[in-house]
């Protein structure tokens, strides 16, 4: 059977030369960066090789660049530490509604803590609108956090503007580049943000470690205490090998960007395209142009993702949904319903992500095993008969 | 993919029982789009029992398959040994089900059960 993986937006495989650089730190060169001797020189060297990878793939300082375990935990330290940094200014924080659970659950966590929060609504794409940004701030507002592309729905959001906006009211900005670091060309200069984080597994890094990008001057709390690895902002001994994948996985991805964009951007027209014309009922979510290039995600009318999902599984075919069912919460996709998306729809989410190693012939397969399986689920469900008869009593 | 039994997963590809019966004397609703899942019974009785049962289900892979186990215990039943189906039964027969699962996808016995009652309403109503 045919095996096709359209699930990167949940992790990419690892780059042949990201493993190949990788290796040694997981064999010889297995000193810590802390020690004073020739063990803990190798790893340290290697380290701030990477920090200069990882600044350069986003325009940004070595020096500016802090280590973490996950995109996840760059963005718990980001909108908790700058949040905290600030609260003799001002208890206030600004978050869209679309955020990664990671943002939106930290300025939830900051809520209980005795901050006050406002969520920026969407549009019917997902995108923000930096006035409601600007209406959202206040004196006390000292932290905004808004993503450069969500994930879920592809939408890349107007971080430039809303930087402008942030910058004029003395407001620190950070936006969760999880989606797009690697992916797109990102500059923090060019954006104007204040912070952003990223992660190594989106870009054919290893899983485990991401980063945070702070400009030089803006202030945080410590997310981990103990010595002083990062200049004692996030303490415990690195790790060391995959922080080396990480920028080594920086350094491909600043050189190939054009180059992957070109491709995915071709197989995620073709299927935006495709799909709906071939398959009745189905609704692009997200923005129609300005969304991730290896990135198309759908609504199917009448039936659930979940049962979508095993089938085009069992037909070899990875993909995502955010219907209830597929989350462990048992909730509808919270990015969905932001967009006005109805639940019964959002049940029907599926999300197609690309990546470097797919081919034409992997969206041929799609549309060739999809229909069926559409058409076998709507047959079971109680809604679409009752779309046929309703359709049918009316016309 | 979601853990899921094998007897889930037998009963997910090759659900038994799917469709509606014409003139059913017998309807069932239980669940709604928002939470994820729902189910509709259709069930034809004759003397005290359910001689066809069949259903339409949406929603995600547990509650394809809950549908289809309940239509299999339940056809050929007398009405009285049908409505001691219950979700626990059912859960068994299936080999478990994920726990997140077990409250929401496992409406099966709910479905059956109104069904049933809709056919008693209906024969009560047609006495009167």
């Amino acid at each position: 059977m045919r095996k096709v993986y359209l699930d990167y937006a949940a992790t990419t495989p690892l780059h042949p030369e990201v493993r190949q650089a990788m290796m040694p730190f997981l064999a010889e060169t297995f000193g810590n960066p802390s020690s004073l001797h020739d063990w803990g020189d190798g790893a340290r060297e290697a380290l701030e090789v990477a920090r200069g990878q990882v600044a350069q793939l986003i325009g940004g300082g070595a020096e500016e660049i802090i280590f973490t375990g996950s995109g996840t935990e760059s963005n718990n330290f980001a909108v908790k530490g700058l949040a905290l940094a600030q609260q003799n200014k001002g208890k206030h924080v600004v978050v869209s509604a679309i955020e990664h659970f990671s943002v939106l659950h930290s300025a939830k966590t900051l809520e209980k803590w005795g901050f006050e929060l406002s969520l920026v609504p969407v549009d019917k794409y997902g995108l923000v609108a930096p006035e409601d940004v600007r209406k959202s701030l206040r004196k006390d507002t000292v932290l905004v956090s808004i993503m450069h592309a969500n994930g879920e729905v592809g939408t890349i959001e107007p971080i430039r503007e809303i930087a402008r906006i942030t910058k004029e009211n003395n407001v620190v900005l950070h936006t969760d580049a999880v989606a797009t670091a690697g992916t797109i060309p990102v500059n923090v200069k060019e954006l104007g943000i204040d912070a952003l984080s990223l992660a190594g597994n989106q870009f054919y890094g290893p899983k485990g470690v991401g980063a945070l990008w702070m400009r030089k001057g803006v202030r945080i709390i410590p997310f981990l205490d103990g010595g002083v690895q990062e200049e004692g902002r996030r303490a415990g001994t690195e790790n060391v090998p995959a922080i080396v994948g990480l920028g080594k996985a920086a350094e491909l991805a600043a050189t190939d960007v054009t180059a992957r964009i070109e491709h995915l951007t071709q197989l995620r027209d073709r299927l935006l395209k495709e799909l709906p014309a071939k398959i009745e009922h189905v609704v692009v979510t997200g923005h129609p142009q300005n969304r991730l290039p290896g990135h198309a995600s759908f609504c199917v009318e009448f039936i659930e993702g979940e049962s979508m999902l095993m089938l085009l599984n069992s037909n070899g075919v990875a993909v995502s949904s955010g219907s209830a069912c597929t989350s462990r919460a048992l909730k509808a996709s919270h990015v969905l319903i932001a967009m006005g998306i109805p639940h019964a729809l959002a049940q029907g989410s599926l999300l197609f992500s690309f990546g470097t190693d797919n081919a034409p012939e992997d969206i041929d397969y799609v549309l060739e095993v999809l229909p069926p399986i559409v058409d076998r689920l709507r047959q079971m469900s109680p809604l679409y008969s009752k779309f046929i008869k309703e359709s049918r009593g009316g016309g | 993919m979601p853990v899921y039994s094998e007897k889930v997963m037998e009963h997910f590809m090759n659900p038994r029982n799917v469709g509606e019966i014409e003139n059913p004397d017998g309807v069932g609703e239980e669940g709604n789009p928002v939470c994820g899942d729902m189910m509709t019974f259709y069930i034809k009785v004759k003397d005290d029992r359910l001689e066809d049962v069949k259903f339409k289900t949406f929603g995600c892979g547990a509650a394809i398959a809950v549908s289809s186990m309940v239509s299999e215990m339940a056809k050929g039943k007398t009405l009285k040994e049908a409505m001691k189906i219950t979700p626990r039964s059912v859960a068994d027969e299936l080999k478990g089900l994920p726990k997140n699962k077990f409250h929401c996808s496992n409406l099966g016995a709910q479905a059956l059960n109104k069904a049933i009652q809709d056919y008693l309403s209906k024969k009560t109503g047609g006495k009167k």
